[in-house]
């Protein structure tokens, strides 16, 4: 009957998406890998094409490379920025377990930054520095804290949404920070000369120095908030909440004040980077010192899937990519860092795409899934037995 | 003393958010927050440039009619396919809009930049031509405005692109509001869940309105350029639009997701957006610090967050976001 | 008599869900201009077979025929073409829309004059006597008002056959009323129209026939006017299946929650629980008889912590102590500091008691996580622990470290009792403990909970199963419409006195013989005091 196929056909549609279970990092990782080389190979092209200077795609993956490594003195920015952009993407992974969707990272950036130049312009040299190394870190920490803290109340109590508002406070932040340094500098251009005085201590010389102090705080955060994520109870908690707040309600978690208190500890370590930013690396401040890290953060923790023992490789493989982009714009002779976002956009979007296959699978209908087995089966069947041979052949 | 200037660069700057704003209030609307908006202010910006520099790189005589239609539709162009990646994403990748939002402005911020100072800028006569068409063709008004005192130099001494945003709001407002498929765009925003049941293509509706919405927008970044600036492209364009981009979408909350109330929003972020410029006007005898100034540039935020509390405490659910803005839609097995 | 005209022909149809088959050949008639009432308890199957009318599911077997010819109903929208309208429990409405742009939502071939719409809409509403104003937004709408919009947007889309899923559910009894004599001027249009409920009072008073499902198989019918509350209550229960389930007498009982007068308002304002006093003993299994939505969820939730509540007190007796807590006010976690050994196992298994997506030995953490000082998890006992749940509970499953959502329903449900009753509990309450369980699984559990029971534990246990409350318990409280109906006895009570009682309201039963409730057991003799009660 007529109806019959008609009905068949209504509930076996030509194509559909399915959900995956959760795949695993190690396995998610080769999606983007893929990904980035695809990403890599599209921009490449264009920048070859658009590039004045006669370069080829071996100059352009060379390039990538020694971004970061190419000399000393990359390899250190590398670390300390790399350093940097975890120290951000740890501040937000707690927060945004809870889905306390914090996208101020750059405003609390700022705030610290701000806060700890303020501390080195009125007192540096008036006090024994470690006296005012221990103020920039409590003051600067407490005080973008508190520009986390302010929007999880409202949310907490009046279900404000906390995207909107931290967007705005990081406008704020700029605004304030533009604020400071024409009050200091009535009659200059808007940008403010370094401090001389009251800097951070480096674990070293120059750039490696400061590189490698960079990597000790931020690691030692790291770890600790790992540590607290993973194996203490609280950390528990915030696992309960983000997953399931009807669970955590039902045993009893307190789901307002840990909301709070976690956004309190985001905003504290984002404040940490910019006292770092500030005290340590520029000894100084500007509305645009937060590099957009507070977003490059999302995108880390996002990509991680908020799995924690993700977050430092993904961070590394972000800050390779970035180092490298900026050099092939150096390399390629474009003048301005244009190109950086575009070539890092790109990738972002070939990266964003290739997460709809971590997360789905595209299902087709019966008859045409059969005719796909009768091709992709002996293929699969092929690696199979190289992959078993070769285990075979370890055994041996 | 002489409000003038002030007025008028109110409305200028006035039309730019209004453009951006009711661009992703349509994107809103169909449940899309799109954090990209600054992205797509830039590459309208963009493309506008193109087209008429293509045009006037053609002729410069070219007639102002035929230079405006092929900038706006390079406008277009630019801020569709910008957006269209933004749309493929979200709507049928269901990727995070948050995420996808953010690497578009990235992305556009440099792509604007590359092609205005790098690509068209250094051209010959680029910079002329463009300036040229910016105070001749895009500047130009009725004739006898300047004469009609001050109504009509306030008012009536505006170039095209700004009567058009007036006019795109005004149909925006119409269309949400008073119209079947507006009706159908709401319960889209809303709950994609009971709008499929009733038959309303949800896929559909998303896609079309995130391209109008993305065509809007772009129009700011042309406004911007070629109308408040005079077709003179400074070195922070790309800043400067971006910038653009995030207050309209703070000017979205503060008009309650409302096309008509975005016309009275846009004029009050205009003004404080040109307020410090004009300080000495609006407060004689002041004397301003210089830094005194920079904190006049708070208050669009400070109002946004302010609207953003008050609405969520009043709670009313006509004054709140569409329940399902940030949610991607799944149609549930059956 | 003249041949009625047949509206709606359901022939064979039949609808799995996985193992379960939620209805087995049924066929069904609906007459022209009649009002049919549909029964059935939990779980018989007639929201699925509704469902097949109105387009959300697709029936495995049989077919549906309209007017005598036979349709395919693959959607929503089909059905609207076949001009059937369904209203069911919860309303699909968009909060932020006038009544009138939710009405015509959709509605293919008409412009939005939003004028026009709005005098179309008080037409319809004033030929069936509803009250509705068209501009007035979903939000600000009360309950009935609400689903007058649902009714009205069925009727303005031409529907012929309605369909409405306890309609009464959420209506005072003068909105009850005033649905009716709406329900009657719709049949008098021509219209036909099908009832799902469970209020056989209201059955009587407004239909012209009942169709009778049970446990997904379609009984009989029976005209209105030759029947009565008995008669229906036996077809819709059927007779008493012997389960074996079994049951030791309750010793040394003593007295652990005693609830007084609690009143229980949801956050639509509806009342849930009306006035409801009992206790439970130590070492005996109370039972809550009920249908769904009855108040037993706000019950439990309001005992566990979870559920603020206007009036009345929930005592907890320390059994070693022997001191009185307060329980008013606190949330679980204080209920726990205050040395309360409450267990609860929620209907809302994967939403509420569990987290789906963590695996069984961080679930088995939720209960105990907070044990010592150290800031830091103990994750070593609750592993062991989890081990010894798994094998004493016989789950299923390849691993104590998968998420828990991928345990098939049964094994759900064992980790969460099994965590539950790992606490030690002095007071347990269980909702729904063995909905969709096998039969072995089923057992397992009540075992447990004789083994609780045995340990002086008060067990509360809600249930659907009227043949297992009967077996299990060893008094039976029921609930109707947020009213205690009754405490009885479960050894001696039949299953269809406890029917008639969990669909009367105590305004039946005053109207009725005066009938003697037994509340509080066996004295410390062991002596089992005379229970029984007339209606």
């Amino acid at each position: 009957m007529n109806t019959k196929t008609e009905t068949k056909k209504a509930h076996n549609p030509f194509v559909r998406i399915v959900k995956r279970e959760r795949l695993p990092f190690r396995v998610r990782i080769w999606f983007y890998v893929i990904a980035i080389f695809f990403g890599l190979l599209v921009t490449s092209t264009l920048v070859i094409l658009s590039s004045s200077k006669d370069k080829n795609y071996m100059d352009f993956f060379a390039a990538m490379f020694s971004g970061a490594f190419g000399s000393e003195r990359r390899f250190w920015i590398f670390v300390q920025d790399f350093s940097l952009l975890l120290g951000v993407s740890i501040a937000l992974l707690p927060v945004f377990k809870m889905r306390f969707w914090n996208l101020g990272g750059n405003g609390q950036i700022l705030i610290g930054a701000m806060v700890a130049t303020i501390v080195m312009f009125y007192w540096g040299g008036k006090m024994p520095d470690p006296v005012l190394w221990i103020l920039m870190f409590i003051l600067a920490s407490n005080a973008a804290a508190v520009w986390a803290v302010i929007p999880a109340i409202f949310r907490v109590f009046f279900k404000t949404n906390e995207s909107l508002f931290t967007l705005m406070l990081n406008y704020i932040a700029m605004v304030l920070v533009k604020f400071l340094i024409s009050f200091w500098y009535p009659t200059g251009s808007g940008a403010m000369k370094t401090i001389e005085v009251g800097g951070l201590p480096s674990l070293g010389e120059g750039k490696m120095g400061i590189a490698l102090m960079c990597f000790t705080v931020v690691t030692i955060i790291t770890v600790a908030v790992i540590i607290h994520l993973v194996y203490s109870k609280r950390g528990y908690e915030i696992a309960v909440i983000g997953e399931s707040e009807k669970t955590a309600k039902y045993i009893g978690i307190n789901v307002k004040w840990r909301t709070i208190l976690t956004a309190f500890m985001s905003g504290a370590i984002c404040g940490v980077v910019g006292v770092l930013l500030s005290g340590l690396i520029n000894h100084t401040v500007s509305t645009t010192m937060d590099a957009n890290m507070g977003f490059t953060g999302i995108m880390v923790d996002w990509l991680s899937r908020f799995d924690p023992s993700a977050i430092a490789p993904v961070a590394f493989l972000i800050t390779l990519l970035n180092k490298g982009i900026g050099q092939v714009n150096t390399e390629f002779g474009f003048a301005s860092q244009a190109t950086n976002s575009v070539i890092t956009g790109l990738i972002y979007f070939f990266v964003i795409s290739v997460t709809f296959y971590t997360r789905y699978k595209v299902r087709f209908r019966s008859d045409i899934e059969e005719k796909m087995k009768k091709v992709t089966t002996p293929i699969t069947n092929f690696f199979k037995r190289i992959f078993s041979r070769k285990k075979k052949e370890e055994v041996k | 003393m002489d409000y003038i200037p002030l007025l008028f660069g109110t409305i200028e700057v006035a039309v730019i958010f209004l453009f951006g704003c009711v661009g992703e209030i349509f994107y809103e609307k169909s449940g899309h927050l799109n954090l990209g908006i600054p992205g797509i202010v830039c590459v309208g910006g963009a493309g506008g440039v193109f087209g008429t520099f293509l045009m006037m790189n053609l002729n410069p005589d070219m007639p102002g009619f035929v230079v405006l239609l092929v900038a706006m539709l390079m406008s277009v162009v630019f801020s569709c396919a910008l957006g269209g990646i933004y749309s493929f994403l979200t709507i049928t990748f269901r990727c995070n809009q948050n995420v996808t939002g953010l690497a578009l402005s990235i992305f556009g911020n440099g792509f604007t930049s590359f092609v205005l100072n790098q690509f068209i800028l250094p051209r010959e006569n680029a910079s002329t031509l463009l300036s040229i068409a910016g105070q001749k063709i895009f500047c130009a008004s009725l004739p006898f405005a300047k004469d009609l005192g001050f109504f009509g130099q306030v008012f009536l001494n505006h170039g095209f692109l700004v009567y058009f945003g007036l006019v795109v709001a005004i149909l925006s407002s119409i269309l949400l509001f008073r119209t079947k498929i507006g009706l159908n765009l709401r319960a889209v925003g809303e709950d994609p869940a009971t709008a499929d049941a009733v038959g309303i293509p949800v896929i559909k509706y998303k896609y079309i309105f995130n391209f109008l919405g993305a065509a809007i927008a772009g129009f700011a970044g042309t406004a911007y350029i070629m109308n408040y600036m005079n077709g003179i492209i400074g070195a922070s364009v790309s800043a400067d639009l971006e910038a653009f981009g995030w207050l309209s979408v703070a000017l979205v909350i503060f008009t309650l997701w409302r096309p008509h109330l975005s016309i009275l929003g846009s004029l009050i972020f205009g003004f404080l957006y040109i307020a410090p410029s004009y300080a000495s006007v609006l407060f004689p005898g002041v004397t301003f610090t210089f830094y005194g100034k920079e904190l006049l540039n708070l208050i669009p935020y400070v109002v946004t967050i302010v609207v953003l509390i008050i609405t969520s405490i009043v709670g009313k659910k006509n004054v709140q976001a569409p329940a399902a803005l940030g949610k991607p839609y799944f149609r549930e097995d059956r | 008599m003249p041949e009625r005209e047949v509206s709606l022909e359901l022939v064979s149809i039949t609808k799995r869900f996985g193992q379960v088959v939620a209805n087995n050949k049924v066929s069904m008639k609906l007459y022209k201009g009649e009002i049919l009432s549909l029964l059935g308890e939990n779980g018989s199957g007639k929201t699925t077979l509704m469902n097949m009318i109105s387009g959300i599911y697709f029936p495995d077997e049989g077919h549906i025929k309209i007017d005598g010819q036979e349709v395919v109903i693959r959607s929503p929208l089909d059905a609207f073409k076949h001009k059937i309208g369904m209203i069911h429990q919860h309303f699909k409405l968009i909060d932020v829309f006038t009544a009138a742009q939710n009405i015509i939502l959709g509605n293919k071939g008409e412009k939005y004059q939003i004028k026009k719409i709005n005098e179309k809409v008080r037409e319809i509403a004033s030929r069936y006597g509803f009250d509705i104003d068209p501009k007035k937004k979903v939000f600000d709408m009360s309950v009935s008002e609400k689903q007058t919009v649902e009714i009205i947007k069925a009727l303005y889309r031409g529907a012929n056959i309605l369909i409405l899923d306890e309609p009464t559910a959420v209506l005072t009894p003068q909105e009850t009323e005033k649905l009716f004599s709406v329900i009657r001027k719709m049949k008098a249009d021509g219209k036909s129209i099908i009832i799902i409920t469970h209020k056989l009072n209201e059955v009587l008073a407004i239909s012209d026939r009942v169709a009778i499902l049970r446990k997904g198989e379609y009984i009989g019918d029976v005209e209105t006017k030759n029947a009565d509350i008995p008669l229906l209550t036996e077809m819709m229960v059927g007779e008493k299946v012997e389960l074996n389930i079994h049951r030791e007498e309750p010793k040394k009982t003593k007295e652990r929650l005693r609830v007084t007068h609690l009143s229980i308002k949801d956050i639509n304002g509806i009342q849930k629980i009306k006035d409801v006093s009992f206790s439970a003993y130590s070492g005996e299994i109370l039972g809550i008889a009920g249908i769904a939505g009855a108040g037993q969820k706000e019950l439990l939730e309001a005992i566990a912590g979870l559920q603020h509540y206007e009036k009345g007190s929930v005592i907890y007796i320390d059994p070693k102590t022997e001191k009185e807590e307060n329980l008013k006010e606190k949330n679980p976690r204080q209920i726990r500091e205050m040395g309360v050994r409450l267990s609860f196992v929620p209907e809302d298994r994967l939403g509420m008691g569990l987290v789906g997506n963590m695996n069984l030995v961080d679930n088995v953490l939720l209960r105990s996580y907070e044990k010592g000082r150290s800031p830091f998890l103990d994750k070593h006992n609750p592993k062991e622990l989890t081990n010894k749940i798994v094998e004493e509970l016989q789950i299923a499953t390849e691993s104590v470290n998968v998420p828990v959502r991928t345990l098939s329903g049964g094994n759900v449900q064992k980790v969460l009792v099994g965590r539950e009753i790992a606490a030690s509990p002095k007071l347990l309450m269980t909702a729904y403990p063995v909905r969709g369980l096998d039969i072995n699984s089923s057992y397992l559990i009540y075992d447990l909970l004789n083994k609780q029971k045995e340990k002086g534990t008060a067990v509360i246990f809600v249930g659907e199963d009227l043949d297992v409350l009967i077996a299990l318990c060893d008094r039976i409280m029921v609930l109707s419409s947020g009213e205690c109906t009754g405490i009885v006895d479960a050894r001696s009570i039949k299953k269809e006195e406890l029917g008639m009682l969990m669909v009367k309201s105590n305004d039946d039963l005053k109207n009725t013989a005066p009938h003697v409730l037994v509340d509080g057991l066996l004295n410390q003799n062991n002596e089992e005091t005379e229970a029984g009660y007339e209606y």
